[in-house]
């Protein structure tokens, strides 16, 4: 079993308050020199079978029609792990 | 209890009584689906509930997509139950003329069907809004708004946490220039009142609409102001319905 992540962030244009709610506390919590914070989603794909080409091909489009709304955000496909597979 | 039962007298609304069916739709989730039948049956017509498993529209005449938490806003809000059986069939006839119209998380159904254009986010305070709020109507030729007037002001309640609408720069300029922003927050007034934006939209965006103007999406509730006994104490709300009721029933 191979596992895929899919990055998601929203796109830098827009307004992330999540972020920057998070990167408001740091300084009350004692942790300096963070510029800004910008706040994602990550999905940990466990893939049956062999991660070739079509796989990730299919797994892109689910990104893109499902995981991720590209009206707003932008998304990353990687491989993290091929062990087992 | 003398007064009848809105449930059990479709009939004398003030559209007057016709054989309009208006489908409504129940997602996991949905909060607003009875709200939003009772409003339909007092403007006039007959409300059909729908399945969301259901591919089939039962011959209804317009749909609407009421508000709540379907599928829990996990993921995106709205995202799961785009891909639902019967948003297949709604994307399809709407793509055709059927008068759709989305309140708040059917608002944020149609962007992600993108019937609508533009995508709904957290709102920028990061809390939750419910509240009464004043909108503009900016755009009355649509088939859900026939019965305002351009430039009206009305106060629906509003509650939602993912009402800030966002789009790029070009889309918005698009909406402005097609006459597209279907709805406005009035923003020049005392919050107390129901004033401001509020929750961060892009140019005080409340609501917009599809080219042909069969497809609308609003944050606010119309279909929680059409008593004076509830709600705001206003009917504000209840135009949308006797609009679509009576573009149907003249058509």
């Amino acid at each position: 079993m191979a596992r895929v992540v899919v990055d998601v962030m929203l796109k830098p244009e827009i307004l992330d308050p999540q972020g920057q709610a998070v990167q408001r506390a740091l300084p009350r919590l004692g942790f300096e020199g963070i510029g800004d914070v910008r706040q994602g989603k990550r999905f940990e794909l466990e893939v049956e079978g062999p991660v070739d080409d079509a796989a990730l091909a299919r797994i892109h489009e689910m990104a893109e029609t499902f995981l991720a709304n590209t009206v707003i955000e932008d998304f990353t496909v990687h491989v993290e792990d091929r062990a087992g597979s | 209890m003398t007064r009848p039962s809105p449930a059990t007298a479709p009939s004398g609304g003030p559209a007057g009584r016709s054989n309009t069916r208006i489908g409504v739709i129940t997602f996991p989730g949905t909060l607003d689906d009875r709200d939003t039948q009772r409003a339909v049956r007092l403007a006039g017509a007959e409300a059909v509930p729908l399945w969301h498993r259901d591919k089939d529209l039962k011959q209804v005449d317009a749909v609407v997509l009421p508000g709540g938490f379907s599928y829990g806003d996990y993921l995106r809000a709205g995202a799961i139950s785009r891909f639902s059986p019967v948003m297949e069939t709604v994307i399809e006839q709407a793509k055709g003329g059927l008068p759709v119209l989305g309140i708040c998380n059917g608002f944020q159904v149609l962007t992600e069907t993108h019937l609508l254009p533009g995508a709904m986010l957290r709102n920028d305070s990061l809390h939750f809004i419910c509240r009464d709020q004043r909108l503009r109507v900016e755009n009355a030729d649509t088939a859900w708004t026939a019965d305002y007037t351009a430039g009206q002001e009305i106060s629906v309640p509003l509650k939602n946490i993912d009402g800030r609408y966002v789009a790029d720069e070009r889309t918005l300029d698009m909406l402005e220039a097609e006459g597209r922003v279907a709805f406005r927050y009035l923003t020049e007034g005392d919050p107390a009142d129901g004033y401001g934006n509020p929750n961060g939209s892009l140019r005080d965006i409340a609501g917009v609409t599809n080219e042909a103007g069969n497809v609308v999406g609003l944050m606010p509730h119309p279909e929680h102001a059409v008593e004076p006994l509830i709600g705001t104490g206003r009917t504000d709300g209840l135009g949308f319905f006797t609009s679509i009721l009576k573009k149907l029933v003249t058509a």
